[in-house]
């Protein structure tokens, strides 16, 4: 337990709040700092700017390989944001929040991959036929 | 202190092996202090919207390409204004930042202050959205022209649809904070409202970036 918490417990019951479940639970509560929000604002602008500037001026002249990099970009944004602005961690509620956070990736996960790679073969086999290919 | 009841109908003691494992069944249900579950089951509910957009972008994943003899992407898209949107709603993330660590100074009128300066980000953004799909619109670009269109603007306006609320939510804590000042409960709720307006943020990170962008490189 750090110091701060102590002291919240003094606080507490220097109040007469003798509810011992009232205490810890303010703990989970998600609290930034000045400096977590700057870094996740500065890490999110060069994020954003980069992709941004590689479609704009198209500096890579591969264009699978552009959107590789900007899809990477983009999971590391969705990372800073979680860390930064969300303050995700894996104590947070003890770890409920994580767990769900985890179970969700995986389903999103398999729902747009899973689509998208069902629909890809789906559309390659109704390819509409060559008059040669038919007989 | 033990709030196990063991069954008194046994002849028998329990065996020690089970009752070395404490308490089956809790009947002396202990206070749940008010609000004390709302930010887990506010966080899954959030999870919950997450799959509502994963559907979304699994939709225009599969239909993006289909243009129906219609514009695509590159004659439709204006990337200058997609960035100038998307920083509208970055700076609306850092703003509600400012307007949180107000409120744990307790400063009223700092969180109201920092609260309606992310209202105007937010505002910016709806407004260049709706800009961007009148001028769609009156392109004939309009949701029925092909797949790739529905699956656009289903996507791309569930989102803002989404920002629309949070906009209101937002006013409404502005209004409740005045009336009541910065309660537990206003502080929870502008606590739910940081969550979920730093989680549209995350969700535009994916809309600029496999909507956008990568529409620019088919």
């Amino acid at each position: 337990m750090s110091a701060k918490n102590y002291t919240d417990l003094a606080h507490r019951h220097a109040h007469g709040d003798a509810n011992p479940h009232a205490i810890g639970h303010h703990h989970d509560e998600p609290h930034g700092s000045l400096r977590e929000y700057v870094i996740g604002f500065v890490l999110s602008v060069v994020l954003t700017a980069i992709p941004f500037w590689l479609v704009m001026s198209g500096a890579i002249a591969d264009k699978n390989t552009t959107a590789i990099v900007i899809a990477a970009f983009a999971v590391v944004q969705v990372v800073v944001h979680m860390i930064y602005f969300l303050h995700m961690n894996g104590k947070a509620e003890g770890g409920w929040n994580m767990l769900a956070l985890i179970f969700t990736a995986v389903v999103v996960l398999i729902v747009i991959s899973g689509s998208m790679w069902v629909m890809y073969h789906m559309n390659h086999n109704m390819m509409p036929m060559h008059a040669e290919q038919m007989d | 202190m033990s709030d196990a009841v063991h069954s008194s109908g046994h002849s028998a003691p329990l065996p020690a092996s089970l009752t070395k494992l404490g308490k089956f069944w809790d009947l002396n249900e202990h206070d749940h202090p008010e609000g004390h579950s709302t930010m887990l089951g506010f966080w899954i509910y959030l999870m919950s919207d997450c799959l509502i957009f994963a559907m979304l972008f699994a939709a225009f994943g599969v239909l993006g390409g289909n243009y129906a003899a219609g514009p695509g992407p590159r004659e439709l898209f204006e990337l200058p204004l997609v960035a100038v949107n998307t920083s509208m709603l970055l700076f609306s993330s850092i703003t509600y930042g400012f307007a949180m660590l107000a409120m744990q100074r307790g400063s009223v009128s700092q969180t109201q202050m920092w609260l309606l300066v992310t209202a105007v980000f937010g505002a910016a953004f709806l407004s260049i959205e709706l800009y961007e799909f009148s001028n769609l619109i009156h392109e004939g670009a309009t949701p029925q022209r092909s797949a790739f269109l529905s699956a656009f603007f289903t996507l791309v306006g569930t989102h803002g649809l989404h920002v629309t609320f949070g906009l209101i939510w937002l006013f409404t804590l502005v209004v409740q904070v005045s009336r009541k000042g910065l309660i537990q409960a206003n502080k929870r709720r502008l606590m739910c409202l940081s969550l979920f307006w730093h989680f549209l943020d995350v969700v535009w990170i994916g809309v600029f970036t496999f909507v956008y962008l990568m529409g620019m490189l088919r």
